[in-house]
């Protein structure tokens, strides 16, 4: 497991929260919802959800229960469940992870959204964007954009501090 | 017994294959199955109550007896998890016209299901079912004769955590009809698995069998006694239709008896919670104004089992077996 020194947490969220409003203003987004994705994406989407000045309450998603692999990897046990407080009928939504890999865990995350709701628009805001997408899932902003080789894997821990790590997986 | 249950019902990893009996399950196994109910809780918040766990799995519920409370809650609970569903009507069914409970089984395994919920006027008949079923197949016990009810209790469990928050500091009081009921035996079990202080069960003798102190219950026969001091009181339902023998004088009496008076139950905590797994008999087992009264949780109850039922159903589904099935 290393530590990697290059990619600077703060910069990255700067980046982020610059990409998104200008998104924001770009689309004319009126009074958004900002939803991050259990757990890495939700803690980038709380520290965006101060810095972007928002009112609605914070929105957490747990997608353990719309996973395509839970029959190959099985479940936790305990899944924390998920929390929109408010209604996501009709509403322009931030969705925040930390990290866009195969794309699986997006698609995920819409199909749930979709049963709370439907959404106007959705925007896909990630801290990192690397290789190694599976479908055709693509990100409206990032922190930044990084190739890794396809034995490694990318997590953020935290929530403090946030810190990215790669992992190498032996095959 | 047990220990054939514990092998049939865990898989080789300890996780849940099928669901017969509380009896050899543990303390984290229980645990796990609230955790998991708590967490489906918020499906209901949702504009479209459904998750896609158990999407393209086909359940048949097998009810040989009436019920309407456990058969709806299943079925809503294997809706909400998206699966696909057989409701086999036992009286209109070849079993009425002397087909056999093996030869039943086999042909709706024939069809490709995944699930058997299985509701039995005969002790035992869930765990034969699970005992002959395909290797990929996992059977969920609806209630069986006497023996057991254990999706009941752990609803009733769950309902107990969510409201007292534990079971280490609890009096729990079971009153009524423990020779005629399953849910009381699976309750009784799961209460001391879960570590909780002090069982007690209220009941005439006629409606007591000889083991109830052998599953760590203090035995009353006097209800005003019995409630002192209880947090939680389960009342449990006069089951006529198994009783043969004059056990009881009349529902009367035994209100007289036993039923759960307003004036009674101020021998409790004054946080106490009511229960009762239905259906009730009003003006038997308790009064209206205890049935309806501010510390009834009865219908929470209700509420509560189609979670609990959609975490076992998905943990049973989800184990070794299912996983590297076909």
């Amino acid at each position: 497991m290393t530590e990697i020194q290059h990619l600077d947490i703060t910069s990255l969220m700067t980046n982020l929260e610059q990409a998104l409003k200008k998104e924001i203003h770009a689309r004319s987004l009126k009074k958004t919802l900002i939803i991050g994705i259990h757990t890495g994406g939700a803690w980038v989407a709380e520290k965006l959800h101060s810095r972007l000045g928002l009112t609605d309450p914070l929105g957490v998603l747990n997608i353990s229960f719309y996973r395509d692999d839970f029959s190959q990897i099985g479940m936790h046990p305990q899944v924390s469940p998920s929390h929109l407080q408010c209604v996501v009928e009709g509403r322009d939504v931030l969705l925040i992870d930390d990290v866009l890999y195969t794309g699986r865990t997006i698609r995920a995350a819409m199909n749930e959204i979709f049963d709370y709701g439907r959404p106007n628009q959705i925007v896909l805001g990630v801290l990192i964007d690397r290789n190694g997408r599976q479908i055709p899932i693509q990100a409206d902003c990032v922190g930044a954009r990084i190739v890794l080789e396809s034995r490694q894997r990318i997590k953020l821990t935290g929530p403090d501090p946030l810190q990215f790590v790669i992992q190498d997986f032996v095959s | 017994m047990t220990d054939l249950e514990n092998n049939i019902q865990l898989d080789k990893n300890g996780r849940l294959r099928h669901f017969l009996s509380i009896d050899g399950l543990n303390k984290a196994l229980l645990n796990e199955i609230m955790d998991r109910a708590e967490s489906f809780e918020s499906v209901t918040a949702q504009k479209v109550k459904k998750v896609p766990l158990l999407r393209g799995k086909t359940i048949v519920n097998l009810f040989f007896e009436n019920s309407t409370r456990t058969r709806t809650t299943f079925e809503l609970a294997e809706k909400r998890l998206s699966a696909d569903i057989l409701n086999i009507n036992i009286a209109t069914s070849a079993t009425s016209k002397g087909e056999s409970l093996l030869d039943t089984i086999r042909n709706l395994e024939a069809m490709a299901v995944d699930m058997f919920v299985v509701r039995h006027g005969e002790s035992g008949a869930a765990h034969f079912i699970a005992s002959f079923v395909e290797p990929h197949i996992s059977v969920i016990n609806g209630g069986d004769g006497r023996h057991a009810h254990p999706t009941q209790a752990m609803l009733d469990m769950f309902t107990i955590r969510k409201i007292k928050g534990g079971f280490e500091n609890l009096t729990v009081v079971i009153v009524g009809d423990i020779l005629h009921s399953r849910v009381a035996r699976s309750q009784l079990r799961a209460l001391r698995m879960l570590e909780t202080k002090e069982v007690r069960v209220v009941a005439p003798k006629t409606l007591l069998p000889s083991f109830t102190e052998s599953l760590g219950a203090k035995v009353f026969h006097d209800i005003d006694a019995g409630l002192k001091g209880a947090d939680v009181i389960i009342a449990l339902r006069l089951q006529k239709e198994r009783m043969r023998g004059a056990l009881l004088p009349s529902g009367n009496e035994y209100f007289n008896c036993f039923g759960l008076t307003e004036e009674r139950i101020k021998r409790a905590k004054s946080d106490v919670m009511v229960m009762h797994p239905g259906p009730i008999n009003r003006g038997v087992e308790m009064e209206s104004r205890v049935a309806d009264g501010p510390y009834s949780v009865i219908l929470r109850q209700v509420t509560l089992g189609i979670s609990i039922r959609m975490a076992i159903m998905s943990m049973a589904m989800h184990s070794e077996h299912a996983a590297t099935a076909k």
